[in-house]
């Protein structure tokens, strides 16, 4: 809370600083120390993180982001070598969080940030649908698949598989499963694999909800899947940086419907962790970007989206980060799990940034996929790792 | 010699082809105008039909996955249905579903209803919704289980980017093929109007091909349009030729009648000269004074018939009054005769239609005729209105004119010429005035003696 105010009196004093959103933070810090603004404020306190410039600041480009700050600061670095007079704020949430707050925000017609970078790309799809985004003129990303835009206003900046993670180890004298059907199959076997399976928990992480929703949609196999998993009674966490932990020390042997982003990186400096991407099909999906309706600096924010679609940027993203780009994207995956049978392209489904993601979304239709999430794998105080 | 030809003065307003082209060029405008309306209208209605066509489709999707599950009308949303309305790619979607109780079971709680609600029946509107125009359609779908029963309302809406870019493309389709079909049209009917104008050319061209004297009519294959033109020149040239051919008879008579005269004369003057005898040379004076008067009268006579033959094609006909032609002749002879006339005239106008020179000489040449041939008393009669004809009639107590003579009358000289009171021209002068003004020359024998005049169709009131 300290740092809080401290920057909110820097921003509100700054000379030359836009005064009125300051002015407007102080006036909601102090609603906030009242009590009545307290949510939003400590969630935007959370992950807040300056990337200040030697040089005399000329804009201020707020970015809005569920990406964890260690593996998107090298883009950030890379883009103020470009532009080292612009000073950016990287607020790090997580999707439902920032879901929250761009949504009141975009109600309201307030400043939240320039840039808005989520992996939950329903959400993301959901508020640009809403109008809560602004066009940045039609050439950018004028290089990107089709799949990975919409309405010249949402962008899909990232290229992230949906993988299954194994535990190099136990795998060692047998094939891991290389499709969904080779799972279920072996999780029907018999019980090696109790408690021994991760996954996502759908009900709180906002990716492994779409991942799940686009499995149901995709094929038959989920029904069944689900079942097994189920049976199996296989363990949930909200995050994919605790499946891999945990499948590299052998608390767990597979891991299904991992990001691959954090996989990939992992198998790069942990050979405990094997990755596969499922050959039936592997669902990709890719983080995706807008610039708020109510940006204050909406130039940085397209140069900053521009920079990010650029072959500079693009280089960085897979090279450092591991994310990958839209662009490129199948050829790069092929050459980094180059061994792992699957990396045929036509296996590969981009989950494609249209208004059917907003179906996931739907109140009703959540519940009714949630109850039968619940119905195969029960709450069970033991088996989640929130 | 070639003529020195002097281009006509051109005015591009009296161009055919600029007419022609200008009005094409207004029709064309007007038609584009109608159809760039017609088009913006049917634009309109295909891209409305067909983006509607999805609305409805993801519409009843949806409508078939209502569910009642605990007592609970409830929707499990179709995929499919998003699909489908996804296929307008860059427009907005907003949907909403209301239970039979009224409350929104999912969807965009604030999304408007239409404001002016039809009931039963399903239907589209528009509307706005965050910040947009948007096209929304309305199904119901009724329920009739045993714990629900009632309408469950689904509402799928679509902002209108694209279908509002449908209809702009079809219009300018539509508008740029009818500009881009009137463009070819604008240089169909120039190329046209060169084909159309071209018997003009030949007609020009056969014209500056002529001989110079050559004033014969022009017979050459000419549409209808140019034939009229043509006809009207051809009628130009034939007035011309008669004229120019009056003019070479007059000169070739003028010089014919005037020669044989003025020869007698030198050869009685060379006589006259060589004469001493004074009995002799008074008797030579005498004859040349005849002959002098005589030649006079030929000039006088020769010029008045060039003047009416003139006054024949060129003189405009007006309205006159035959009393006034009578006295105005009269007059005229009084003041280069002595005889005395008797005029004799109705108490109501004769109007006819002619050219009241021409008439005063005709009368003149009668009267002139009743003197010298007839006998006295010489009378003028103008005839009152009978039948639609009226008469100027000359009398005299004489015998009239031989029936040799008689039957010479319209031939240019009848009389020999020579004789000094050579009278045939006048008569011919009276032929012609007759003829050009649709009279006829009429002659007869009475009791008191002999008349002729002219008998005119009056003009009716």
């Amino acid at each position: 809370m300290t740092k809080t105010v401290w920057q909110i009196c820097r921003m509100a004093f700054t000379p030359g600083h836009r005064l009125k959103t300051g002015l407007w933070a102080l006036a909601a810090l102090i609603a906030g120390t009242v009590g009545i603004a307290a949510t939003v404020m400590n969630v935007a306190s959370a992950g807040d993180r300056e990337f200040p410039v030697t040089a005399d600041v000329s804009g201020r480009l707020v970015i809005q982001s569920t990406t964890d700050y260690v593996i998107f600061s090298p883009v950030i670095d890379a883009f103020q070598e470009r532009w080292p007079d612009v000073l950016i704020t990287y607020n790090e949430l997580t999707t439902n969080e920032l879901n929250d707050a761009m949504e009141h925000a975009c109600d309201q017609g307030r400043f939240l940030g320039d840039l808005v970078i989520s992996s939950s790309i329903d959400q993301q799809l959901k508020l640009v649908n809403d109008g809560c985004a602004q066009s940045p003129g039609a050439r950018v990303g004028a290089n990107l698949p089709d799949w990975a835009k919409w309405r010249d206003q949402l962008f899909g900046l990232t290229y992230e598989p949906a993988v299954t993670v194994y535990n190099k180890a136990f795998f060692a004298n047998r094939k891991p499963p290389q499709n969904r059907f080779d799972l279920i199959d072996l999780l029907r076997e018999s019980d090696t694999f109790r408690a021994k399976v991760g996954s996502y928990d759908i009900e709180t992480s906002g990716v492994g909800y779409l991942f799940a929703f686009q499995d149901a949609i995709q094929a038959s196999t989920w029904g069944r899947l689900v079942e097994s998993l189920g049976r199996n009674e296989a363990q949930l966490f909200c995050c994919t940086g605790q499946i891999l932990e945990r499948v590299a020390d052998g608390r767990l042997l597979l891991g299904y419907n991992v990001l691959g982003s954090y996989a990939l990186s992992r198998i790069g400096r942990d050979d405990r962790v094997g990755l596969v991407l499922p050959s039936d099909y592997t669902l990709i999906m890719s983080r995706a970007a807008f610039i708020s309706r109510d940006a204050e600096e909406p130039a940085l924010a397209r140069a900053f989206i521009d920079f990010m679609l650029s072959p500079p940027g693009r280089a960085i993203l897979s090279r450092d980060a591991g994310l990958l780009s839209p662009i490129g994207g199948p050829d790069r995956l092929a050459q980094l799990v180059g061994t792992v049978k699957g990396a045929d392209p036509q296996e590969l489904r981009p989950i494609a940034l249209t208004p059917a993601l907003m179906v996931g979304l739907d109140q009703a239709k959540r519940n009714i996929f949630l109850q039968q999430w619940r119905a195969a794998l029960p709450p069970r105080q033991l088996s989640r790792h929130p | 010699m070639k003529p020195v030809l002097v281009p006509p003065s051109t005015n591009p307003r009296q161009s055919v082809a600029v007419r022609l082209g200008m009005a094409m060029a207004v029709i064309l405008a007007v038609v584009l105008l109608g159809t760039i309306f017609a088009a913006n209208k049917y634009g309109q209605d295909a891209a409305d039909e067909t983006f509607d066509r999805l609305l409805r489709g993801a519409a009843l999707q949806i409508a078939e996955r209502i569910l009642v599950t605990d007592g609970h009308a409830n929707v499990d949303l179709p995929v499919s249905a998003f699909e489908l309305l996804s296929l307008a790619r860059t427009d907005r979607i907003f949907y909403r579903i209301i239970g039979p109780d009224g409350k929104t079971l999912t969807g965009y709680g604030d999304l408007p209803l239409p404001r002016d609600d039809k009931g039963r029946a399903d239907q589209t509107y528009n509307t706005r919704y965050k910040g947009a125009d948007v096209r929304a359609y309305l199904l119901r779908r009724q329920l009739a289980e045993r714990f629900v029963s009632g309408d469950v309302k689904v509402i799928v809406a679509q902002t209108t980017t694209e279908r509002v870019a449908l209809a702009r493309s079809i219009t300018t389709q539509a508008v740029l093929t009818i500009a881009a079909a009137g463009i070819v049209l604008l240089l169909l009917v120039v190329v046209m109007m060169r084909i159309a104008l071209r018997p003009l050319a030949r007609v020009e061209r056969t014209i500056l091909d002529r001989d110079v004297n050559d004033l014969s009519p022009i017979d050459i294959a000419a549409p209808a349009e140019v034939a009229v033109l043509l006809a009207a020149i051809n009628r130009f040239m034939r007035r011309l030729d008669r004229r120019i051919e009056a003019m070479q008879n007059f000169v070739a008579d003028a010089a014919h009648q005037i020669r044989t005269p003025i020869t007698a004369l030198r050869a009685q003057l060379q006589l006259a000269l060589e004469e001493d005898d004074p009995v002799v040379l008074a008797r030579l004076h005498k004859r040349l004074h005849e002959r002098t008067v005589g030649l006079g009268r030929l000039a006088d006579q020769l010029l008045s018939h060039a003047l009416i033959a003139h006054r024949a094609d060129m003189a405009v006909s007006q309205e006159l009054d035959l009393r006034r032609i009578a006295l105005e002749a009269e007059r005229e002879m009084r003041a280069v005769s002595d005889e005395f006339i008797q005029v004799d005239l109705p108490d109501e106008p004769v109007a006819i239609k002619g050219d009241p020179i021409s008439l005063r000489e005709a009368v003149k040449n009668l009267l002139n005729n009743a003197l010298k041939h007839g006998e006295m008393p010489v009378s003028l009669v103008v005839t009152p209105v009978q039948n639609g004809h009226a008469c100027l009639l000359v009398c005299d107590a004489g015998a009239g004119i031989t029936p040799e003579i008689s039957s010479k009358i319209g031939e240019r000289f009848a009389s020999n010429g020579i004789g000094p009171d050579s009278a045939g021209l006048g008569l011919s002068i009276v032929s012609s005035v007759a003829s050009s003004h649709g009279a006829v020359l009429v002659r007869r024998a009475t009791d008191d003696g002999f008349e002729i005049g002219l008998e005119f169709p009056v003009a009716t009131l």
